[in-house]
């Protein structure tokens, strides 16, 4: 059960490259993706699913921004933070944004030295990219406090249209919670790697079942994932 | 010529894929209640929907009494007639239609049927099932809460839904919302499991082109609903934000009695927009595993293989892909663009396409077949014919011009009745009568089954054809009592008691079958393992039911498609897909 993922070798030459090969296996049996374990092609298929909610909420932001007879709010001066005397527009949000993008770096780490079976790396690199999502929500928390004290509330702010603080609050909050189910999932990840259950093919608790290094890439699916959502809610929220 | 012996084994590939590993139960409770089995699952699911279905059948009973006898019931007034329509389309649509199709013949078939021991993430599939039931129970509770369920209709539309003119503005529109989010994450962990067991965990020999078409239409739905729930699901977080916390994503500025609310700037038409993005797929995500189910209980009783096998499923997948772009078909009247409206009703009419090539394929199935007229193909020709007259229907609500006027009246009422309400029900009722002897080992009885088919059958027609008729008049939809109009002629009135005794007689007619499903639980014929001579693999597992892990020691090894019957020169009318095939006869010859 570990080596979901193993070929059988004799099927190997059939796979051919390009269209036919995708033919090829789509018209097999067994399965429509060679070489995918379960765990894999569900997390792709929920990231797909995922995909439409943020997709939907975007969309359901931008539209509500074109249509608000109110003038929007300028994001670069409402996250812009006064430190040392200097005005620097969207600070805390480049901060934040190259933390997150830092966790990702750590997490292919992560999956590298998962697949190399380096057990304590493995570990410790998890840890660092919890470490760093943790980093990013308590940032989101500082920010939201500052707003918050500056009077922006979900049905109202001070400088224009209430669609603002309704949005920023609805979409950072769900994309929040995104990361920090993510942070997690990692640290229990990261403690069964830590205790070696993927070495000894340690059962799960509720499901029976022996776990095995590709949890640590299916998980690197995930937060690579909430790290690109991350990326458009930048683009649009932010910068436009 | 060299004549190769010829090993049926060896044409099959080898195994490339692990047996699903099993949670093997280790008490009364693991087993029968947190079990991890799909089969016990796909019964809890079917069970809690066809509860909670019996509540919104018997709200369709108070809504009947009152419209055909209005000002006789004392205790139905507006409030309680607009909360009753409201459940009953939200728990039929959703908690009934979609959970049973999915969550209850999904999981029961799909494992079986694609020679899996079980789905691949048993855990995830319980978790699921306790999610849908935590959504139901919500759903319930607002039944007795202060102000009651919600009246907003089933569609929910802002800004009435969250004012205080509609009931249930304290707590029902906060718990439906609720029990939304909740059912849409429940779904999600159970959709996730159909799919990738489709797609991953098929036996050997189990091509995608050799699944039975209940299958492909179950994983298509489920592939749909997986991309339409999102929009839903956003829709309801939104609006309950603005319920609870009062943002205005939906709300615009309003006056409400005499006051200048603190809404202002929101779009009303954005939650149509979100709503329809999921309703019109939600329509298809019931349609298709009735057409897959349908299609394999008229190739089985009238033992004749499917026309046009590949057109089935290509049919299947181009209704699933069309259904994303054709939602704005319920937004007419909403004041979009007339070019949206073109656009919409261009899509609409191209889903005829793929939808009549399977009704062609359904009647030249029939044609020259041995039909049996069983209780699961009577219910299956009653779907064909619903389906037909419910689809003609909606060509008239598709076109701008003929819906602006129907909009709103008891015509799309009877419309889609027809064609999501009824069609899909009876493919429900057959594929109960079908699976009920692979389920319980027992045969439902016939003679309760047949009178159950002519009751509902020709009692769903005397209901909504004179419905149809009442929606051409002008009759509204949605009204608590009509009272007396100039353009309303006197005997709509009679014809709204007519239609009133006939929903209760149909009502009934449920009641005997409910009792039939217990009755041949204890005292039904034995089945044995394939009383309807069936080739799919569920009806050749070693025990039936199916045991713990489906099969016995060895999964089956699939040969053929799901449709060999009547094969000319073959011993039996059928051949099971894991019946190899029989050795040339240069193999027979060369043999000692």
């Amino acid at each position: 059960m570990a080596e979901t993922a193993l070929t059988n070798p004799e099927k190997s030459p059939a796979q051919s490259a390009g269209w036919k090969g995708i033919a090829a296996d789509w018209s097999s049996d067994q399965r429509a993706f060679k070489n995918v374990s379960w765990g894999k092609a569900m997390m792709w298929i929920f990231l797909l699913s995922d995909t439409f909610i943020f997709s939907c909420f975007l969309l359901s932001y931008m539209t509500a921004r074109m249509s608000t007879t109110v003038p929007w709010p300028n994001p670069s001066e409402v996250f812009a933070l006064e430190i040392a005397g200097h005005h620097i527009p969207l600070i805390l949000i480049a901060i934040m944004t190259f933390v997150l993008i830092s966790s990702s770096g750590t997490m292919a780490m992560a999956v590298n030295f998962g697949y190399r079976r380096d057990r304590v790396k493995t570990a410790v690199l998890m840890l660092v990219t919890a470490a760093l999502g943790a980093t990013f929500v308590g940032m989101q928390a500082f920010e939201w406090t500052k707003l918050i004290m500056e009077g922006v509330r979900p049905w109202e702010n001070p400088w224009g249209a209430a669609q603002f603080g309704s949005s920023f609050f609805m979409i950072t909050g769900f994309h929040g919670t995104h990361v920090t189910f993510g942070v997690i999932f990692l640290v229990a990840i990261a403690r069964k790697v830590w205790r070696g259950d993927f070495d000894h093919g340690r059962r799960g608790f509720f499901t029976s079942r022996k776990g095995n290094y590709e949890i640590v890439e299916i998980m690197g699916l995930y937060w690579h994932f909430v790290d690109l959502v991350w990326v458009f809610i930048f683009a649009f929220f932010y910068l436009w | 010529m060299v004549d190769v012996p010829y090993d049926r084994i060896a044409d099959v590939p080898p195994a490339e894929v692990p047996e699903v590993e099993l949670y093997h139960p280790k008490s009364w409770w693991t087993q029968y209640v947190f079990s991890q089995d799909a089969k016990v699952i796909a019964i809890q699911y079917s069970l809690t929907a066809t509860a909670i279905g019996l509540v919104a059948l018997v709200l369709s009973w108070l809504m009947r009494l009152q419209l055909g006898f209005p000002g006789t019931f004392s205790f139905i007034d507006a409030n309680q007639y607009l909360q009753f329509i409201t459940m009953h389309g939200m728990i039929m649509v959703i908690y009934l239609l979609t959970a049973l199709f999915l969550g209850g013949f999904g999981n029961y078939l799909i494992p079986l049927m694609v020679g899996a021991r079980d789905m691949v993430f048993p855990y995830v599939n319980m978790l699921s099932y306790w999610v849908y039931l935590l959504a139901v129970l919500v759903l319930a509770s607002t039944f007795f809460v202060p102000g009651g369920p919600t009246g907003a209709g089933w569609t929910l539309y802002p800004p009435q839904a969250i004012l205080s003119g509609t009931p249930g503005q304290d707590w029902g529109i906060i718990l439906m919302l609720s029990s939304l989010i909740l059912f849409i994450i429940g779904f999600t962990m159970g959709g996730l499991n159909y799919v990738v067991t489709v797609l991953q965990a098929r036996t050997r020999g189990m091509t995608l082109m050799r699944m039975p078409l209940t299958v492909w239409g179950i994983f298509t739905a489920t592939v749909m609903a997986l991309l339409a729930f999102p929009a839903l699901f956003v829709a309801s977080v939104m609006m309950l934000f603005d319920r609870v916390l009062g943002t205005s994503f939906f709300m615009p500025a309003l006056v409400e009695m005499g006051q200048q609310m603190k809404y202002g700037g929101g779009s009303p038409i954005l939650f149509q927009h979100l709503f329809w993005f999921f309703g019109h797929p939600e329509v298809y995500i019931v349609a298709l595993p009735a057409f897959g189910i349908v299609s394999d209980l008229i190739s089985t009783h009238a033992r004749k293989n499917i026309f046009g096998y590949r057109m089935m499923v290509w049919a299947i997948v181009a209704i699933g892909a069309l259904s994303f772009i054709v939602w704005a078909h319920h937004m007419y009247v909403s004041g979009m663009h007339p070019h949206f409206g073109f656009f919409f009703a261009t899509t609409t009419l191209i889903i005829a396409i793929p939808t009549a090539i399977k009704v062609y394929n359904w009647v030249l199935t029939l044609w020259r077949g041995d039909i049996h007229l069983t209780v699961p193909m009577l219910f299956a020709l009653g779907f064909i014919i619903t389906f037909v007259n419910g689809g003609l229907t909606g060509l008239f609500l598709g076109n701008v011009v003929v819906d602006v006027p129907l909009s709103d009246t008891m015509f799309v009422v009877a419309h889609f009745h027809m064609v999501m309400g009824v069609a899909p029900i009876m493919v429900v009722l057959g594929a109960i009568y079908h699976w009920y002897p692979k389920v319980t080992g027992r045969m439902l009885d016939d003679w309760m089954g047949k009178f159950h088919f002519w009751v509902t059958f020709l009692g769903a027609y005397l209901i909504f054809f004179p419905m149809h008729y009442i929606g051409l008049l002008g009759v509204p939809r949605r009204y608590h009592e009509i009272g007396e109009a100039a353009f309303i002629p006197s005997s709509t009135h009679t014809l709204n008691a007519f239609i009133t005794v006939m929903a209760l007689m149909v009502g009934f007619a449920q009641m005997v079958f409910l009792f039939n499903l217990v009755w041949s639980y204890f005292k039904g014929r034995p089945s044995g393992g394939n009383p309807w001579r069936a080739t799919t693999l569920e009806w050749q597992t070693p025990e039936t039911p199916p045991g713990h892990g489906n099969w016995g020691k060895e999964l089956p090894v699939v040969y053929r498609w799901a449709y060999d019957y009547s094969v000319p020169g073959a011993e039996q009318d059928f051949i099971p897909q894991n019946q190899p095939p029989r050795p040339t006869r240069a193999v027979q010859e060369a043999a000692p």
